[in-house]
């Protein structure tokens, strides 16, 4: 045992006859923040989909807190912690910010000490408290993203997995949902991210992965990752 | 080496996006060009211009000399100017040999029927499907398909060929077996422009490379200088700028009392 909190080893997926993933083999660390980078079409999103069970694996193993959790379903998997915030948000426009809150908190795991938790994440994004009432889908693209991570958070996760955190979000927006993740990741939330702007994942995490064409490329400590010429071929094949 | 196809300040924009924004590049004679970029970058947009699909808000388009711009597909054809797909589209209830006829019915000539089939065949012996020449396209694997799809184009005996992401959705065996077929296609003397984002394989297949950034050329070249080049790199790994700011951010904070 690695005394990882999520393990994935030989991760397969694909969709209908195509195949993406060609093992996949990450661990992410109990309070850490991991990310995978790569281009367009690596397999970033179907990794992050085949981990979560919205796509059923081909093949290999998603081991978490010790229980093989491979073939378990996206809710029996929420219900124990493992939760996704999607690419796109996916919100309930039509609902407003706190219903999408209280749609967060849908597992029995998550019910309990529901007020607690929803005063929690308005402490952390004041703008929700600011626009509790209003519909999801009237809301900023920030504050649509915001919402997407507060809603992950009022699941209780004891990982939170966020699929594209910056993309089309301003720079502004951008460093305060990165001071929040910090924020969180002081508290002890263990954090697994996918990052378009491999600068950015470089700049916040504790361990990268770079992934290229279904594989892991090349992983390790941003600081030593940065300086490696593998980036680049991951990236441009040269 | 003579340009084939010259593309000459060429936009386009649906709605208030500009998709494609005066761009300029020649594809030579006999070479294999790759078009790389990010997703979103206008190539197929780009494809969908020169083989007449759209027709250009501005700009010209030359083959060997001729202005093709805003003529038909079925009249590109006819110039010798073939494309394949990214998703492909055969006509399932036809069998791989028949597929193959309609391309070299409508191609570069009107072949006789009789003629169409020896075209036909060749073609489809030529990408790997001499075992399935008499299997119901619907019937076919995705590798299939994409082999047809190639089949097709190449019975219109272009002289020029579009390739729209041949390489995508096949396993590593299959793809060794496309690039084989591609790069044979180039010694027939078929010049080739090409989409791809298996970077190593387009980096290693391609003899220059196009970059486009939303809709825009941002280099050109070699493919050695192309993944050396920091505006490509920065294209492809994202702004560094957000990144310095981030840790400047918290440096400043460590810094305060």
């Amino acid at each position: 045992m690695s005394g990882a909190l999520l393990e994935v080893t030989a991760l397969e997926a694909g969709y209908g006859e195509v195949q993406i993933l060609w093992g996949i083999s990450l661990a992410v660390q109990p309070g850490r923040l991991t990310t995978v980078v790569g281009a367009n079409g690596a397999g970033k999103t179907t990794t992050l989909r085949a981990v979560v069970g919205s796509i059923a694996p081909w093949g290999g193993r998603v081991v978490f807190a010790g229980e093989d959790v491979t073939r378990l379903s996206t809710h029996a998997k929420a219900a124990r912690g493992l939760v996704l915030v999607p690419e796109g948000r996916q919100l309930f426009g039509a609902m407003t910010v706190e219903e999408n809150l209280e749609m967060g908190a849908f597992s029995k795991r998550a019910v309990r000490r529901y007020a607690e938790r929803l005063d929690r994440v308005i402490a952390l994004f004041p703008r929700l408290g600011e626009r509790r009432r209003q519909k999801a889908g009237t809301l900023s693209g920030g504050e649509q993203q915001m919402l997407a991570i507060a809603r992950g958070l009022m699941s209780d996760p004891q990982i939170l997995i966020i699929d594209e955190l910056s993309l089309g979000l301003a720079p502004v927006v951008v460093h305060q949902l990165f001071e929040t993740l910090k924020a969180l990741k002081e508290d002890g939330l263990t954090i697994l991210l996918v990052e378009q702007n491999v600068h950015l994942a470089f700049a916040v995490s504790d361990h990268a992965y770079v992934i290229a064409e279904g594989r892991v490329f090349t992983e390790g400590p941003p600081r030593s990752l940065a300086a490696r010429p593998e980036i680049r071929r991951a990236y441009l094949g040269l | 080496m003579t340009a084939l196809l010259e593309l000459d300040g060429l936009s386009k924009s649906f709605g208030g996006v500009r998709a494609v924004k005066g761009l300029s590049f020649a594809v030579e004679d006999g070479e294999i060009l790759g078009l790389i970029g990010p997703n979103g970058a206008g190539k197929s947009t780009l494809f969908n211009l020169i083989n007449g699909v759209f027709m250009p808000d501005s700009g010209r388009l030359r083959f060997r000399g001729l202005d093709i711009t805003g003529t038909p597909p079925h009249r590109v054809a006819k110039h010798g100017l073939a494309r394949t797909h990214q998703i492909v589209q055969p006509l399932e209830a036809m069998t791989v040999i028949e597929n193959c006829m309609v391309g070299a019915c409508f191609g570069r000539e009107n072949l006789p029927r009789a003629q169409a089939l020896d075209t036909a065949r060749e073609a489809a012996v030529f990408v790997g499907l001499e075992d399935r020449l008499e299997t119901t396209a619907a019937h076919l694997t995705i590798a299939g398909k994409k082999r047809l799809e190639l089949a097709r184009a190449l019975a219109a005996q272009p002289i020029l060929l579009l390739l729209d992401e041949v390489l995508a959705g096949l396993n590593p065996t299959e793809i060794a077996h496309m690039i084989g077929v591609i790069r044979r296609l180039r010694e027939r003397g078929i010049t080739i422009l090409m989409i791809e984002h298996l970077m190593q394989a387009i980096m290693s297949l391609s003899d220059r490379i196009v970059v486009l950034n939303s809709g825009q050329k941002l280099a050109e070249g070699a493919p050695a200088a192309i993944a050396n080049d920091p505006a490509v790199i920065e294209a492809y790994l994202g702004d560094p700028a957000l990144a310095r700011e981030l840790q400047q951010g918290s440096g400043d904070e460590r810094r305060a009392p």
